[in-house]
């Protein structure tokens, strides 16, 4: 009978990080900001059809870099989640904070107890109605949970993306001046031509479903001021 | 055990339901109960009266009175029926009322589901046979004398043009040319439709035929309830167009109920 070799919890936890990282890093960032009246979503994304940034419910959105079907499974069980919950009780109780909770769990359990941990980071939006504050929450690959302010961003260089948008965020803006922001960071980071953008806005004065996409017209008319 | 799978973690959603949410509710054994057994009595229960469509030039128009019967009585007298399904399309309801309601806040999440997890909505067509499917499933309630019929309306957004189909019990969809109308007034509502109806009628024509015509059926059938000028209760009315769905504000369906029932006295 042969031995399995015993690997150390701490190396094991490590193996697996670096293993998601590393997936992680290839994939291109996404960036929500607060504006004025709402919160935009802005994706740097070649494909017209395979989307980055979706709706969840009536106030929430959600974004996922890395492995597309891994954010896809984790995005079809988000709208599972919001729609199962509102239809069951109603359309107020679906909230951003209980959909966060919930992707934590799913990836904190798969990255220890899968063969493989996913290699994803997800973004979930909320816009505020009636003078509530919006949410937004960031997940990690190992169901670690951020609760940020403003702005937060997700992918390859999330870390330098909130450093350069940190020294210019200060407070909600137009809509078209945070789009404009927003790209010069994405431009400063990359140094290089960005490959497309997708975006969507959750539009804090929109009744019911405030998901909104932004055509490709409506970016290029932003970024032209 | 269905409870915390969802309130949990996420919803594995079992074998693979798909983009349908009824699958998904059935995966985790959360369906509604349609099917009652048991011998087969009779229930009584609060039943919605007469709602109506028609085309008119830019869309569809809908019309339902507000009022629940049982029996003889009036159950209630400010119940919604006509509602919206998505951007571009509204359902009207009549039978068996709570069901009904029922039905249509399912049909709403399917269609609302279905949007999301593929990005783009159902064809309408799509939509009216999936509504066919759900009157379908009811038909165990039927013989317990619990009978819904639904109306569905919309815009064709590929075809630009209002449509809209009228069902049967046993969920035979039929698409209508230019009106349709369900519930114990239905009747005498199509049969004033059939004199004033005209292809193409501009907006303001097409909201004052659809009020006559219920305003007719009220006078014709007890179970129907007109405009209630006394309490302040007006049908519900709705049109779609290329522009979506919107529903006529009391306002203005009080003045042009006014303004019919001053013609037709």
């Amino acid at each position: 009978m042969s031995m399995p070799f015993y690997v150390p919890p701490e190396q094991l936890v490590k193996d697996r990080a670096e293993y998601a990282k590393k997936g992680i890093a290839r994939g291109r960032s996404i960036v929500a900001m607060e504006y004025a009246e709402g919160v935009l979503l802005l994706a740097e994304n070649p494909s017209r059809t395979l989307y980055k940034i979706s709706e969840i419910y009536d106030r929430i959105a959600f974004a996922g870099v890395g492995k597309y079907n891994e954010f896809e499974a984790l995005r079809v069980a988000g709208i599972r989640h919001a729609d199962l919950k509102g239809y069951m009780y109603g359309r107020p109780d679906v909230a951003a904070k209980g959909l966060a909770n919930a992707f934590s769990q799913t990836l904190g359990n798969i990255f220890t107890h899968e063969i493989k941990p996913y290699e994803v980071e997800i973004l979930v939006a909320e816009v505020g109605i009636n003078g509530e504050s919006n949410r937004l929450f960031k997940v990690t690959y190992d169901g670690t949970l951020y609760d940020e302010r403003g702005f937060c961003a997700i992918g390859g260089q999330a870390d330098v993306l909130t450093q350069t948008l940190a020294e210019k965020y200060q407070t909600p803006g137009s809509l078209t001046d945070t789009v404009q922001m927003v790209a010069a960071a994405f431009a400063e980071v990359e140094q290089r031509e960005i490959d497309g953008w997708e975006a969507a806005v959750l539009d804090g004065a929109g009744e019911r479903r405030t998901f909104r996409r932004l055509s490709q017209e409506q970016i290029g008319t932003a970024l032209a001021g | 055990m269905s409870v915390d799978r969802f309130t949990g973690g996420l919803p594995a959603g079992g074998p693979a339901p798909g983009t349908s949410f009824t699958d998904l509710l059935k995966s985790l054994d959360l369906s509604p109960e349609w099917n009652v057994g048991g011998a087969g009595g009779q229930v009584q229960a609060p039943e919605g009266t007469t709602v109506l469509a028609l085309r008119y030039s830019e869309g569809v128009v809908m019309v339902g009175d507000r009022q629940a019967t049982e029996g003889h009585l009036v159950a209630h007298r400010r119940i919604q029926k006509v509602f919206q399904a998505d951007a571009f399309s509204a359902v009207a309801i009549s039978g068996t009322a709570g069901l009904a309601i029922e039905m249509v806040r399912l049909f709403q999440t399917e269609l609302e589901h279905y949007e999301k997890l593929e990005g783009a909505r159902l064809s309408l067509e799509g939509k009216a046979t999936y509504l066919a499917r759900m009157v379908r499933a009811q038909l165990p309630m039927v013989f317990q004398g619990l009978v819904v019929v639904p109306l569905f309306a919309g815009f064709d957004e590929s075809a630009q043009v209002g449509r809209l189909y009228t069902f049967d019990v046993v969920g035979g969809r039929y698409e209508e040319q230019d009106f349709g109308a369900t519930g114990s007034g239905g009747r005498d509502a199509k049969s004033f439709l059939r004199g004033a109806y005209a292809d193409g009628l501009a907006e303001p024509d097409a909201l004052s035929v659809a009020l006559r015509a219920l305003i007719s059926a009220s006078e014709e059938d007890t179970a129907t309830g007109g405009p209630d000028i006394q309490r302040g209760i007006f049908p519900n009315v709705v049109t779609v167009t290329s522009a979506g769905y919107r529903e006529v504000p009391d306002e203005q369906v009080a003045a042009i109920s006014a303004t019919a029932m001053e013609a037709m006295r």
